[in-house]
């Protein structure tokens, strides 16, 4: 059985978050004024052009950089360092080639020395994700969906209350890919932390998310604010799935042409 | 080609019906040929009369048919036992047997070769008689001068590597200083080195280290530095500290160019264990060498050689071991 422990979703407020690169010496704006918040246990998938700025909101709120102005606030605390209750899952799955699958899971509880009391935790993610016989293999010897649900596993194991996944299933196939979508659902379901998507795939946003939120054109700011109200598992074909897919597509400047 | 794929059609027959007899084990052909070579060579080395007195050649031909007669041994060994598959140095021991052979013909029973300059084969088997408890003592001593400065070498020139590649600071001020004193060839230290040092045997080690930490630390630092900055992020965001993002993150994906670092080191302090044995260290293989030059003993100089020899690509196999251990995760991701 799976232990409940920590991580049942955090509520996270952003407040007139500003953000700007700096390349070749002039100031770049990405993001615009966000303001944002989300309730604990939602599951937020964010949409927009490519480039306009989501992997960096995600990067935030990871806490991995800090905002040129504007706040982060998670459970009435600002946001300033990366923290292990808020774990960003990368479009590569980046685990490290020379740990095996099961050393790479444990990294989190490695880093911060968790390894004597939390290490049954390993055993169970790889049981969720599906990579129980897979413990001892090395990240060369894995398919790419294999992989991504090691990362993921990697990001399990520290019981999250805040998932940041930024495009985690942009590179998988098709079949793997919609496979995937279920599984994420059912952990999500199962662990209620709060999770934030990156996708450019309007289906996978309406298929998994409870809100859609549509972004700009650099720099960014928020669009749309759909509600996505149809209960899990959702089809892709219902009349409900069809109207909203209609509007968000409209919203990012793209309506159907059927 | 066509011999050649002939050849492999011809050796894919017989597959079927070797798989119906089930051979528990092969006779190793290799081995009798090469029983069959050692053996001659010393049946020719023991019949023919040498043209000079070059050394102890009834023991040279001893030598030579016991190999022949271990190899015999295990060769028919072979015909009953399972012997091991893995062994493929058989064609090695024919060749090495022709080789003494021509060797043997050259020098001491045809007198081919100018004789100072080139010893037979038995008179090198006379200085490992005579002069062996000296080559012991230098080969140690040689050794341990090598293991010395190769450690505090590697060992320096790593954490440079590590520092400069870690630490913005740290590589402001180290960086140019590597540039700058680094390619310097380590021997051009030698006179310096033994005028400051207090003894030729620290100076070797400072020699041998300064020639072993500039490779290390270059590689190091590069590995360092192209380490993959998504893998600092993830550790990051799973709560890591400094101390595990250089012990854990940095310094295992930096392992194969610090390796290729190593290995280029040793090479190097082989190069300046050798001078500075011969320059100012009295004691070791390289100092036999020269002092066997100045005796015009040349049997003794090609059988320090080839102590050196084995020394060395002994180290170097000891080296490819350890990578080999270290590693091995790398196994499927490159041609090993």
């Amino acid at each position: 059985m799976v232990a409940v422990s920590g991580g049942c979703g955090a509520p996270i407020r952003l407040m007139k978050v500003c953000h700007a690169f700096e390349l070749h010496g002039r100031q770049l704006p990405v993001l615009d004024e966000i303001d944002l918040f989300t309730g604990p246990g939602d599951f937020v998938a964010l949409l927009g052009p490519s480039g306009c700025g989501k992997s960096t909101l995600l990067r935030l709120i990871a806490g991995l950089e800090q905002p040129r102005a504007g706040a982060i606030i998670m459970d009435q605390r600002q946001i300033g360092d990366p923290d292990p209750s808020r774990i960003l899952v990368f479009q590569d799955p980046t685990l490290y080639p020379w740990r095996t699958v099961r050393q790479n899971v444990a990294l989190g509880l490695e880093a911060r020395g968790l390894m004597r009391t939390r290490s049954g935790r390993i055993d169970d993610v790889l049981r969720q994700v599906g990579l129980d016989g897979f413990q001892h293999a090395y990240p060369h010897q894995l398919s790419g969906g294999m992989a991504q649900r090691a990362s993921l596993a990697r990001a399990l194991v520290n019981d999250p209350d805040v998932l940041l996944m930024d495009e985690p299933l942009a590179n998988l196939d098709s079949l793997t890919r919609s496979a995937m979508q279920d599984e994420l659902i059912a952990l999500w379901q199962r662990e209620r932390f709060t999770a934030f998507l990156v996708t450019h795939d309007v289906e996978e946003a309406l298929y998994l998310a409870g809100r859609v939120l549509v972004l700009s054109q650099r720099p960014a700011r928020i669009l749309a604010d759909v509600k996505v109200d149809l209960p899990h598992p959702r089809h892709r074909g219902s009349a409900g799935f069809m109207e909203l897919r209609r509007r968000v597509l409209e919203e990012l400047g793209q309506p159907m042409h059927w | 080609m066509l011999a050649l794929a002939r050849n492999s059609e011809a050796a894919r027959k017989p597959v079927s019906d070797a798989v119906r007899q089930l051979p528990r084990h092969r006779t190793w052909w290799c081995g009798i040929l090469a029983a069959i070579a050692w053996l001659t060579a010393a049946w020719f080395t023991k019949q023919w009369p040498d043209a000079g007195d070059v050394g102890p050649t009834a023991l040279l031909a001893g030598c030579a048919a016991a190999i022949g007669v271990a190899l015999l041994g295990a060769s028919v060994v072979s015909l009953f036992a399972k012997f091991p598959e893995r062994f493929r140095g058989g064609p090695w021991l024919i060749a090495l047997a022709l080789l003494l052979g021509f060797w043997e013909l050259a020098s001491a029973k045809l007198n081919l070769l100018p004789r100072p300059f080139f010893a037979a084969p038995q008179s090198l088997l006379a200085v490992y008689m005579e002069d062996w408890p000296r080559l012991v003592e230098c080969t140690l001593r040689s050794f341990m001068l090598l293991i010395s400065g190769y450690l505090v070498g590697a060992l320096l020139g790593f954490l440079t590597g590590l520092a400069i590649g870690w630490s913005r600071t740290i590589g402001y001020w180290l960086h140019p200083v590597l540039r700058f004193v680094g390619p310097l060839p380590a021997t051009a230290w030698l006179p310096l080195a033994f005028f400051v040092l207090p003894s030729s045997w620290s100076a070797g080690v400072f020699l041998i280290a300064l020639a072993t930490g500039f490779p290390v630390a270059v590689l190091t630092w590069s590995g360092v530095a192209g380490v993959n900055a998504a893998y600092y992020d993830v550790a990051r965001t799973l709560g890591a500290g400094p101390v595990f993002l250089i012990l854990r993150v940095a310094i295992p994906a930096a392992m194969p160019s610090v390796f290729v670092g190593l290995f280029m080191g040793l090479g190097a302090s082989f190069a300046v264990l050798v001078v500075a044995e011969m320059m100012g260290v009295r004691a070791g293989l390289g100092w036999y060498l020269s002092w066997a030059q100045g005796w015009a003993a040349y049997s003794n100089m090609y059988a320090a050689l080839i102590v050196m020899a084995l020394m060395c690509s002994g180290l170097i196999t000891l080296l490819f071991r350890l990578r080999d251990r270290l590693l091995s995760w790398q196994k499927g991701l490159l041609r090993w």
